[in-house]
Formats: C-alpha cells, structure tokens, sequence
C-alpha cells in the first residue's frame, strides 16, 4: 500500500516517469523483501523491531502468513487501481506482486509443515484432513502453487491466452481461501480477518464496476497521460 | 530469586521455569485485548486497589471482603506447575498463592454446593476488551466441589515471588494445573457455590463445540483445530527450540494426584 501510495505520488507529478524508470521493478522487488528481511533479523535474534517473543514459531507462522494475505490483496488491487488512475505501467508489477505473495505463502506453509508439525507427514495429513482451516488454507496453497507455475510467459503461449486468463482468474478463490483460512483459524476475534474479507470484497467488486463505467466511454482521468508512458499496454487493455 | 522447594511442585528434570518475561508478555486475556502482547500493553488500566471479592450462594456465610481480608488468613506459599494452554503450548509458573479449598471453608458451603462458580471484574474502563463482544461478558469459569477442593488448585496472587502483574490476572486468580490454562480465571470478583453445573464462558461460545466444562488436560482428545498429543514448551530456549516438540501428558503430569476424581468417567464425553 505504502509503495503504490508513493508511486502514485511522484507519478501525479510526472505522469509516466515511474512507469519507464528502469529502477521501478528492482525498486519493488527490494520493497517486497523487506518483511522477509525483518523475519529474518528476528529470527536471528538481531531484530531492530524486537524479538520473536515467547512463542516464535507462532510469531513466524503468523508472520509469513500476515505478508502471504497482504501480497495478494495488494496483486489482486493492481487491476482495479489501474482502471482508476490510468496508471498504466502498474500491470508490469502485477506478477511479481503475485509471486511475492506465493513466496510468502511458501515460508507460511514450511514454517508449519516443518516447525510446528516437525514434517510429520502422517500427523500433516491427518491435520488436512481433519481440521477445516487447515483444508482451506492448503487449497488456497495449491492454487496458488498452480498460478507460480504457470505465471512465466512462455506459459501463456503454451497455455493459449484465454485459457490462461482463466486460470489465473482463480486468484480471486485463493484470496477468498486464505481470507477464509485465517477467519476460521481465530479463536473469537475476527476483526483481523474480516478487515480482509472487506478488502477483497471490494477489489472483487470494483472490477465489474469499472469495466461498466468504461464501457458507458467515461475514460478515468489521467489516461492521455499514462498513454503517453506506455501506449503498448494502453493499447493491450 | 531463589526458588523454594514444595512437595506439589511434581516437576519433572526437563521442566526448566518459563522466564519472567514470557510468563508476563505472552498472555490470554481477552479482556485486555486478543492479541498475546495485548494484556501486558494494556494492563495498566486495570486498577486493582481497592479491591473485594463477594462469596455467595450455598453457603452458610456469604459475604463481601476486601481483598486484604480475603487473604488474610491463609499463609502464602509457593507452586511451582505446568500450565497447558489449549492452543498447544505451555509454561512452567512459580506462582504464589494458598489453597483454593482453605478459602472456600470459611464460607461452610452447604450440601447443595455441587459446584464452584467464579466471574471477572465486569468493567469497560478498566478491561477495554470487554467492549467488544468477543466473550459473553463477564468471564464465568466452574469447578466441581471435588476439583475446588482439591489440594492442587489454588487461588494465586503472585509469580516469581512478586505480586501479579495485571496481564496476570491480578489481584487474584485461580490456577488449576491439570485443566487447559484458560479454566484458570483472572481477576476474580465473584465466587459462588451452585447446585447446578455452571455456563462457563467458553462452553457457551458459538455452538458449544469449543470446549466443555471439564477441559481436563488429555493427549488423547483433540480440540476441533488442534491435536492435543503434543506440545510447544516456552521456555526462553534456543534457535533449536524451534524444532522441538514434548509429549502431552494425561492431566497435564498430576494424573497420580487427580485421576481418582474422575473415575469411571467417559473422558471423550466430558471432555
């Protein structure tokens, strides 16, 4: 949120600089690895933010698990802030975003497959099956996992682009599971998760919203200026 | 500090204290927030002097005493126990404190005192979490006679040889060591003897799946989200410590001392 707030920031004043600027991908990528980073320090003790606490693998669990959910919605928000701002040259980082909240998601799944379970598969399976948010929480992984690996470009073309597309439209069910997921792993208080599902709802909403204010011809303002950025993606919307 | 020798401690040679700072910044106290630094952050608006606790119901001398006199009587000591959170961890806690049953004599309960039932301070002001409705408000919690009466519970009013921090559930608070942690209630303001069992909090949350009211300690019956074969000791370790796990023990290790109460009991039932 920081990071688009920002972008969006210095692009209103100079439409399009961010969105050719060679730095804008790394930029992201770095920004995207600093809760990795405070994990880490923490982890080793170094932590500038404080320690891991009297539970650690519980503060790493719900750490990587905080990051996986946020990665997402901020990906899933990619679409529709571009249809709001215009800010064209925001679908470059649609991927990555998308492939952060996986990385998360993997530390959030090995934190507890081999931290809190000790990579007792028998004690994990029967965990899957038995218990419904860790059911939903994996199915929510498995797709995610599905959209990684089909994420590079060679993959759309061995795909074909439409049936690509809707594959990737699951994205929105992996939000939904992992939304789900932690809702249903709260013992009482679900201000947290329901904050979330708020979030999702609208970015889920907002796409149907636009498409049919963009249809009516209303162009969202600050289009021309973003054409100029990048007209090859104005052009692919 | 150094820690005194009691005969009802019963802690095994990998029993190793929880630190101070554990014991007090890793807290369920949804009064005081739901998050486990929550308490220790807002426990200062919990203002436990003055202070009194009413006893009533079956009992041939209820009343209402200070905290003071509540615990005038009974010479302080020290246990040292396990405490097994449901959610699968646990301590080790140098409490302070007497003998739950010593306190409850003085009131002579009846006959029809089946049951102890105890409640939270019931305060927005001092307990903010108590303005969302995560619990039924107050925190009720239950004991039958026999387990009230029991030499291993007790009413606590200090750990580490110090009065309780408020996270704690100061000024006073029960600790039943082979019961789920969350049976010992904090902050006590109201004991009452029943014939009938008591709603406890928990047992009255969502459709009742959550927990029962006897939640003794048991490896063998899991919670509906977790297994409750093993578990997680905090005891400020290593980096290694993130890879270790510990048996559950039946009753929490005190089954020598409180199996007898529940004999002939279906345990999966009465869970």
């Amino acid at each position: 949120m920081v990071l688009m707030m920002s972008s969006a920031a210095a692009t209103l004043a100079h439409p399009g600089r961010w969105g050719r600027s060679p730095a804008l991908k790394p930029a992201v990528f770095a920004l995207c690895l600093v809760p990795f980073a405070e994990l880490l320090l923490r982890v080793a003790g170094l932590g500038l933010w404080g320690s891991l606490g009297a539970n650690p693998v519980e503060s790493i669990i719900r750490f990587s698990g905080d990051w996986a959910i946020r990665m997402l919605l901020v990906a899933l928000a990619v679409t529709p802030v571009r249809e709001l701002t215009g800010l064209q040259w925001l679908a470059k980082l649609r991927r990555m975003l998308g492939l952060f909240a996986f990385f998360y998601a993997v530390v959030h799944v090995l934190a507890y497959v081999g931290m809190d379970q000790l990579f007792a598969w028998g004690r994990i399976w029967a965990d899957i099956v038995k218990r419904n948010y860790i059911t939903v929480g994996m199915a929510s992984f498995v797709v995610l996992a599905a959209l990684a690996a089909t994420s590079p470009k060679r993959m759309v073309k061995a795909l074909g682009g439409r049936r690509w597309q809707r594959l990737h439209k699951t994205v929105y069910a992996a939000g939904a599971l992992a939304v789900l997921h932690y809702a249903m792993m709260v013992k009482a208080d679900l201000t947290q998760p329901l904050i979330h599902a708020a979030i999702l709802t609208a970015l889920l909403a907002a796409r149907p919203l636009l498409s049919l204010r963009n249809r009516r011809g209303k162009r969202p303002a600050g289009r021309q200026g973003s054409q100029k950025g990048d007209p090859k993606l104005v052009h692919r919307s | 500090e150094p820690i005194s020798e009691s005969s009802w401690s019963q802690l095994g040679p990998d029993d190793a204290l929880t630190p101070y700072e554990d014991v007090t910044t890793y807290n369920n106290f949804y009064e005081l927030g739901t998050g486990k630094e929550d308490p220790a952050e807002y426990g200062h608006y919990l203002k436990t002097d003055p202070w009194s606790v009413q006893v009533d119901g079956e009992c041939a001398k209820p009343g209402t005493l200070s905290y003071e006199d509540f615990i005038a009587p009974h010479p302080l000591e020290e246990r040292i126990y396990r405490l097994r959170c449901v959610e699968a961890w646990s301590m080790v806690v140098p409490w302070v404190g007497f003998p739950l049953g010593d306190a409850l004599k003085r009131f002579e309960p009846t006959g029809n005192a089946k049951y102890v039932r105890f409640e939270t301070i019931l305060d927005k002001e001092m307990l903010p979490g108590q303005r969302a409705n995560v619990l039924d408000w107050p925190y009720v919690e239950g004991l039958r006679m026999d387990e009230a009466m029991h030499p291993l519970t007790i009413l606590a009013t200090g750990l580490y040889g110090e009065e309780l921090p408020n996270q704690n559930g100061a000024p006073l608070r029960l600790v039943v060591p082979w019961k789920y942690g969350f049976k010992s209630i904090k902050s006590i303001v109201r004991i009452t003897f029943t014939e009938e069992m008591p709603t406890t909090s928990w047992a009255a949350y969502g459709d009742g799946s959550e927990y029962g009211f006897y939640a003794n300690v048991n490896p063998t019956v899991d919670h509906p989200r977790w297994s409750q074969a093993t578990e997680r000791r905090l005891d400020g370790g290593s980096l290694l410590s993130l890879f270790e796990r510990r048996d559950t023990l039946m009753f929490n290790g005190y089954e020598e001392a409180v199996a007898d109460l529940y004999a002939g009991m279906d345990l999966r039932k009465w869970f």
